[in-house]
């Protein structure tokens, strides 16, 4: 039986076969307060390939959404560097295109189609009919050609986030960032979301990253899993192969109960 | 036997999510949907004030000092159909579309330069910490040193009018847009000038209207008072001249005409432009409830 493997922070980067598409070197990110600096991650290192469903997970306090903006470009590392298909990061850009956990980030004068048209023709310069098949397409995918035609503001959560996913994937993208994407929902639609979002990428194998605070959510929807400690955000370890667990041997809830001694084990030593 | 058990509600089909709409929605009762239409309330509020005005002019009989409705009405149609009032309303808007215009184009150019650099910023807030307090009517003694008797003097009143209403709405409305919003047009790479028109503009949309709405409010006060002082060109003026001059005529059912033409044009830019505007946009949008 294949296992979930937990692997300690030394030796996460094993000499990999071919160029990683996102590789984050030694990355430390600082951002100011009022009266404060604060270090969110120090020293954060790893690698993105092709068609990864990449988790960075931790408690609240350990920078993930702070690395995941700094790989979004709207933040510059103070030091060490983030690639992205050997280019550095530098700005936002529409090769990775963001979905937040805020309802908002839909633009409410935009219906449902043109909402993920927009990107399609700004970013992409595509012409409008081409622009319109995609759009619809990708709409189809998450389920809400019903809607089409309807505004944001009479949406619900979940059909809201899943328009932001249709927006990020159409455009397709390097690389899908989401930070929290199913936070805001209840519980009942963030299952389905998963499923979902599961079932998506089983069609299109786009590679994203996924930053998320429950333990669950991470083993269901990643093959890989950064481990973050918080204050400051460092990387604890990292899970390989999470994909290769099952929910009826009971693997999955060991694992589970892995990383839940992990994250809340204080001393250094090995759990257990 | 102890494992949990599911028991169907056999007579609830499983429908897909959406099968289901219509029995769940119902049509509300003609009254219902009758009351809920504003401008039919308002209509029957005017109509009742318009009664009690009849009534009370008539019980009064002093046509020097409070004319009947009636009369008004009469004299009103009179001068349309002399064409006087016509042409005085096509002056007073006239002047009014121009300074409107003007005052609008101004503040998007101060706005624009706010969002993007910091000493426009600056700018704009001492400008209308400084201008937003003056009423617009103060200058117009200088403004008629500056420009002399005629419709330029107005323009400068106006623009000042609803200049600095828009821009300060403006402003705090692009201010007010959601960090995610911004993200989001930074994630598609927009920058500068089509970012503020693609992203900020409608999504500050409604505090622009309300300036817009509060400028043009300005902007009506202040040019009939202005006018009231002057007509336009000799023996030509707008609506405000054409009150002032009908009282030294004691012409008093034509000053209340006057004084009426005026509060239907405000009613009907409020109610019809303004919200017809609304309704398409921010309505539509769920900005506003």
């Amino acid at each position: 039986m294949m296992q979930a493997t937990v692997a300690r922070a030394e030796p996460i980067v094993p000499a990999p076969e071919k160029a990683p598409l996102l590789s984050v070197d030694r990355v430390t990110l600082r951002y100011k307060t009022p009266n404060l600096l604060i270090t969110a991650t120090e020293d954060v290192s790893f690698d993105v390939r092709q068609s990864d469903r990449f988790v960075l997970l931790g408690p609240s306090g350990c920078g993930k959404s702070t690395l995941l903006k700094a790989v979004g470009g709207y933040m510059t590392p103070s030091s060490g560097s983030i690639h992205i298909n050997g280019r550095q990061v530098k700005c936002p850009g529409p090769d990775r295109m963001m979905v937040f956990q805020e309802f908002d980030q839909l633009m409410p004068w935009k219906t449902v189609l043109e909402n993920v048209m927009f990107p399609l023709l700004v970013a992409r310069k595509m012409p409008k009919a081409e622009a319109e098949a995609l759009a619809r397409e990708y709409i189809d995918k998450v389920k809400l050609t019903r809607a089409i035609d309807a505004y944001p503001h009479t949406l619900s959560g979940g059909m809201k986030q899943r328009v932001a996913i249709a927006r990020g994937m159409a455009m397709q993208p390097d690389i899908l960032l989401m930070d929290e994407p199913f936070a805001a929902l209840d519980a009942l639609t963030r299952r389905q979301m998963q499923d979902e979002l599961l079932q998506l990428w089983e069609d299109t194998k786009f590679t994203v990253i996924f930053v998320t605070h429950s333990i669950a959510e991470a083993i269901k929807i990643s093959n890989r899993i950064l481990l973050l400690s918080p204050h400051p955000g460092r990387v604890k370890a990292e899970v390989v192969d999470v994909d290769k667990v099952s929910h009826e041997d009971g693997s999955a809830a060991a694992l589970e109960r892995d990383i839940h001694n992990l994250l809340f084990s204080h001393e250094t030593g090995h759990k257990e | 036997m102890l494992s949990p058990n599911i028991i169907m509600a056999s007579e609830v089909e499983a429908t897909k999510p959406y099968d289901n709409v219509r029995p769940v929605e119902q049509k509300l009762s003609s009254f219902e949907t009758l009351w809920g239409i504003s401008a039919l309330r308002k209509g029957l509020l005017i109509l009742v004030l318009a009664v009690i005005w009849q009534v009370y002019a008539s019980y009064l009989d002093n046509p020097l000092l409070f004319p009947t409705l009636s009369d008004t009405i009469l004299t009103l149609i009179d001068r349309f159909a002399d064409g006087t009032l016509p042409a005085r309303i096509w002056t007073t808007l006239q002047i009014l579309f121009m300074g409107y215009v003007v005052g609008t184009l101004l503040a998007a150019l101060l706005t624009v330069l706010a969002i993007n650099t910091r000493i426009g910023t600056d700018f704009l807030e001492t400008m209308t910490a400084m201008f937003n307090p003056l009423p617009a009517i103060s200058l117009l003694p200088l403004a008629l040193i500056w420009f002399g008797l005629g419709a330029s003097s107005l323009v400068f009143v106006l623009v000042h009018s609803v200049l600095w209403a828009v821009a300060l709405n403006t402003h705090s409305g692009f201010l007010g847009v959601s960090r995610t919003l911004r993200m989001v047009g930074a994630n598609y790479g927009l920058t500068g000038i089509s970012y503020v028109l693609r992203i900020l503009v409608p999504a500050a949309f409604p505090s622009i209207l309300t300036g817009l709405k509060i400028g043009w409010a300005f902007a009506w006060r202040t040019l009939i008072a202005a006018e009231l002082v002057f007509g336009v060109s000799s023996g030509q003026g707008g609506l405000g001249w054409f009150i002032f001059e009908n009282r030294n005529l004691l012409d008093i059912p034509a000053v209340f005409a006057g004084l009426l033409t005026v509060i239907i044009i405000g009613l009907i830019v409020e109610n019809l432009v303004f919200q017809t505007i609304e309704r398409h946009t921010i309505q539509k949008w769920g900005m506003k409830e």
